[in-house]
């Protein structure tokens, strides 16, 4: 099983600690974060709350086995401002994501971003540093 | 002669007093300004619950009016990731650079070597970190400024201002009436707050009387009972607000030092609607058999 799973992990070197996942609440530390893992399948539940947003999509992998695995985001009001909602996703919906896999071998993992049903991509990573200071850095002694 | 005797004396009292009140009306400098972390790839505007579109970063306008006098009241936003500081305080980061280590005594190395945080160098799993806000105690003074700040209201009284965070909907009080820290008082999640106004625009609040339980940030920094936050808001102009925010604390730190540098936080208008933040028990233990435990488990 967790062969079959690792086969489905496309690996990614672009990964860098510019764009660190933001799961304030618990870190990222569970997951494999130079990896990601496309995942394409059918919704089964989509739940909207704290402290994070679990996404279920049952995927079929290579030996025609069903997959069931269970996707995070950040928190409502993060991905809210990214565009997400409580309705973003209902039981049916055919969906891709691509996500970072969880380091045990399990099928879970942290979203990046996902195409819903009608082709809208949603981002759900995004965090960049600013390169620009703040707005004075004079000291003032 | 009484009259300008009495003049000189205050113009010598002002003159003294001066440098003193000219180095707390401005925040210390960190060692090194560190980048804010921002979301530039979020979408240029999305909808409230009301499906009024708003924008996810405020614009800059040309000629802001000026900063009213002592007057730091309203909706304000840092920006949907500047806040967050997944890596500890945003002016000095645990993120592995030497460089930007607190400033330890012996004894505060100890008891950083205690604490299992999630965010930074020593992340754990989820299911072997000791943080204290996973089994529900608050944040506290000052990690609710220091993890997770969002959307801030700020209601302000003749005798107190009021601070609304958004992370678990919770508040505190500054009082600003002229009174002193009360004297061996109980420990508190979010201490005493005293402000002052150092000059038009800015005032200086301090903290103390925080509960040892609660860690500075969320990378575990920790704190004694004789922890003093220092807190500057300064209002740069009608639409620019800025927290720069100091530690000091000897027992635990060999000096202070800067946590929060003149955060940006832009003026929301007066109907923005803050969206709840609440960590529900049933939510959270919800997500703890479902993802939580199994990310933490050995899947084989």
């Amino acid at each position: 099983m967790t062969r079959k799973l690792l086969a489905m992990v496309v690996l990614s070197a672009a990964v860098a600690i510019a764009c660190q996942p933001a799961l304030a609440h618990h870190g990222a530390a569970a997951y494999e974060l130079d990896k990601t893992a496309t995942v394409k399948g059918t919704v089964t539940k989509w739940i909207w709350s704290n402290p994070h947003c679990l996404l279920f999509v049952d995927a079929t992998d290579d030996s025609g086995q069903v997959v069931h695995w269970i996707l995070e985001t950040q928190n409502p009001l993060s991905m809210s401002n990214m565009g997400w909602a409580g309705d973003s996703f209902k039981p049916g919906d055919q969906v891709t994501v691509r996500a970072t896999p969880a380091k045990n071998g399990r099928p879970i993992g942290l979203v990046v971003d996902a195409v819903q049903a009608n082709g809208h991509k949603l981002n759900a990573r995004n965090i960049i540093v600013d390169e620009h200071p703040p707005t004075d850095t004079t000291p003032k002694q | 002669m009484r009259t300008s005797w009495s003049i000189g004396k205050a113009v010598i009292v002002a003159l003294l007093a001066a440098p003193l009140l000219h180095s707390q009306a401005a925040p210390p400098a960190p060692d090194e300004n560190i980048p804010w972390v921002t979301g530039a790839e979020h979408p240029a505007t999305v909808e409230d619950q009301w499906h009024r579109p708003f924008p996810t970063q405020a614009a800059e306008p040309q000629r802001p009016a000026p900063a009213p006098r002592h007057d730091i009241g309203g909706t304000w936003d840092p920006g949907p990731t500047r806040g967050i500081q997944i890596f500890g305080a945003a002016a000095r980061p645990d993120d592995g650079n030497p460089a930007h280590e607190a400033p330890y005594t012996p004894a505060g190395l100890e008891m950083r070597n205690r604490t299992k945080p999630t965010g930074g160098p020593r992340s754990v799993l989820p299911g072997e970190t000791n943080d204290p806000i996973m089994v529900g105690d608050p944040q506290g003074m000052p990690r609710e400024e220091l993890s997770e700040l969002r959307v801030t209201q700020i209601v302000q009284y003749p005798e107190k201002v009021l601070v609304l965070y958004t992370y678990g909907r919770v508040w505190r009080v500054i009082w600003t009436d002229g009174r002193d820290f009360p004297k061996d008082p109980e420990p508190r999640w979010f201490g005493y707050s005293i402000g002052k106004w150092v000059d038009d625009t800015t005032l200086l609040v301090e903290t103390r009387g925080v509960d040892e339980r609660t860690w500075i940030d969320h990378s575990g920094r920790p704190h004694s009972a004789d922890m003093v936050v220092k807190e500057w808001f300064h209002r740069v102009n009608q639409n620019l607000l800025e927290l720069s925010l100091q530690i000091d604390d000897p027992k635990v730190y060999t000096k202070p030092w800067v946590a929060l540098y003149k955060l940006p936080f832009d003026l929301r208008p007066p109907d923005y609607d803050v969206r709840e933040m609440i960590f529900a028990p049933s939510d959270v233990n919800e997500y703890e058999r479902l993802l939580a435990s199994p990310v933490s488990n050995d899947g084989k």
